[in-house]
């Protein structure tokens, strides 16, 4: 892969739906096998175009959760109940579809396990899944940096990859996972129970003096928010890499 | 085009208005916010905007000096690469044209450059003859932080990119250069009806 992830014309791929994985009630990840995939980075994203019969056509951006070393392309897509396209996607595409996509796309937000330096990722929602590339890239490569997570989640019915990351934090591969779950909580929680705040913040990022690398993905309110109050705490805005998404992506 | 969605209908498609979307966008009735980095925090009295590079001389204006410029309100449809238009969108701000008299230059490009260091490039032809502006207010309210306020570029014919958040200058130069994001992957231009999104289309 190297450089022709990011280099050359983008040409629409049809990539086969090998399995669909519903990773809690409103979530699912496509798992796509596309001949000829260039490779990509943790943190890419690719457009999907659908067709319907009489020709029209609609697009979408959507994160990879699947790290470089893997060779298939996996979209976790979240259902927004009054979209076009995420319903279909989550719902309706099974086993044996195709896709048209279109990609990888974007060389900004990407993490490279080259970088050694400590790693702060923080999600909101399904802002979790560029994030999920970046942590299974650094597990895939035995990464020698240090990462912590803080990942927000109404209840913890909602909170995606939950198995995943207990199962690689609880494996001494360095990664730190911190939970908030905002609006329910389960009988002896343990993480926290609020929105992000500056307190929350203080106490999972790494301090000043370590330079870390900042990716923060989630709805536009959490990410100024987790973004100002670590501006606050004296981090530079050149270390913290952002990507949002509206209630739009449909 | 061959290929069908198997089991892919679509929603009810606005038929009115179809013709003012560009190929592969959507209508959105909200305002998404897209940035690289987090909003960056400048007291206006510490606000300029420069025209800068291959000038005779370089012109600056304080914030109050800007706002004392003849402006203009403009309704205007505006389409983001991330797949999503806004119909009717409402702006004010000071036109490019009436910027760029201050300065003697035979440039031919430009790069605009903003706080948090984001950069876009644009040929000069596309900020000039009205299609530009230096945008201050969004619906009649002063701009939001996170859509670029103080004041933001808008170029509403180029994807919004261009429309650089959080301006506070342009860099007048002889050869095109590419900015942030047309160095991470994105087209040089970004025609939105000639669906210019990445590098190579």
């Amino acid at each position: 892969m190297a450089r022709a992830a990011v280099l050359g014309r983008l040409t629409w791929q049809l990539g086969e739906v090998a399995e669909v994985i519903q990773e809690t009630p409103r979530v699912a990840s496509l798992v796509l096998q596309v001949p000829g995939w260039p490779g990509h980075f943790a943190g890419q994203h690719v457009d999907v175009r659908l067709t319907a019969e009489d020709g029209y056509q609609t697009q979408r951006s959507y994160s990879i959760a699947s790290p470089p070393e893997d060779s298939r392309v996996i979209l976790t897509v979240e259902r927004l109940e009054d979209g076009e396209v995420s319903p279909y996607l989550v719902g309706e595409v099974r086993a044996g579809d195709k896709i048209e996509l279109r990609g990888p796309i974007g060389g900004y937000f990407v993490w490279k396990a080259g970088d050694d330096r400590p790693v702060l990722l923080v999600a909101g929602g399904s802002g979790i899944v560029p994030l999920m590339a970046m942590i299974r890239h650094h597990s895939a490569a035995s990464s020698a940096a240090k990462v912590r997570l803080l990942y927000s989640s109404r209840s913890i019915d909602d909170v995606i990859y939950r198995d995943e990351l207990a199962t690689l934090s609880a494996g001494g591969v360095g990664l730190q996972v911190f939970h908030t779950l905002t609006r329910s909580q389960p009988s002896g929680w343990e993480g926290y129970s609020r929105r992000l705040d500056g307190e929350m913040v203080a106490e999972v990022a790494w301090p000043r003096k370590d330079s870390p690398a900042v990716f923060i993905c989630g709805p536009t309110a959490f990410v100024e928010a987790a973004g100002g109050q670590l501006l606050e705490s004296g981090y530079d805005a050149t270390w913290i890499k952002t990507e949002r998404f509206g209630a739009t992506g449909g | 085009m061959a290929f069908i969605s198997r089991g892919f209908k679509g929603k009810r498609r606005d038929v009115t208005s179809s013709s003012r979307v560009p190929p592969g966008q959507h209508v959105v009735h909200d305002f998404p916010v897209l940035s690289a980095g987090p909003t960056p925090r400048l007291p206006l009295t510490d606000w300029t905007f420069s025209i800068v590079g291959e000038v005779d001389e370089p012109k600056s204006w304080t914030w109050d000096e800007l706002r004392k410029l003849p402006s203009e309100t403009i309704t205007v449809d505006i389409h983001c690469v991330t797949k999503w238009s806004k119909l009717d969108t409402s702006w004010t701000g000071v036109s490019l044209d009436t910027l760029l008299e201050h300065v003697e230059t035979a440039a031919e490009f430009a790069v605009a450059f903003s706080d948090g260091g984001y950069t876009t490039n644009l040929p000069i032809e596309d900020l000039t003859d009205g299609k530009a502006w230096i945008a201050f207010e969004y619906g009649g309210q002063p701009l939001d932080p996170e859509h670029g306020g103080p004041a933001r570029l808008l170029v509403p014919h180029l994807y919004l990119w261009k429309s650089a958040k959080w301006v506070r200058g342009i860099t007048l130069q002889n050869e095109d250069e590419p900015g942030f994001w047309e160095s991470n992957g994105y087209n040089l231009r970004g025609d939105p009806w000639r669906e210019q999104r990445y590098w190579g289309d």
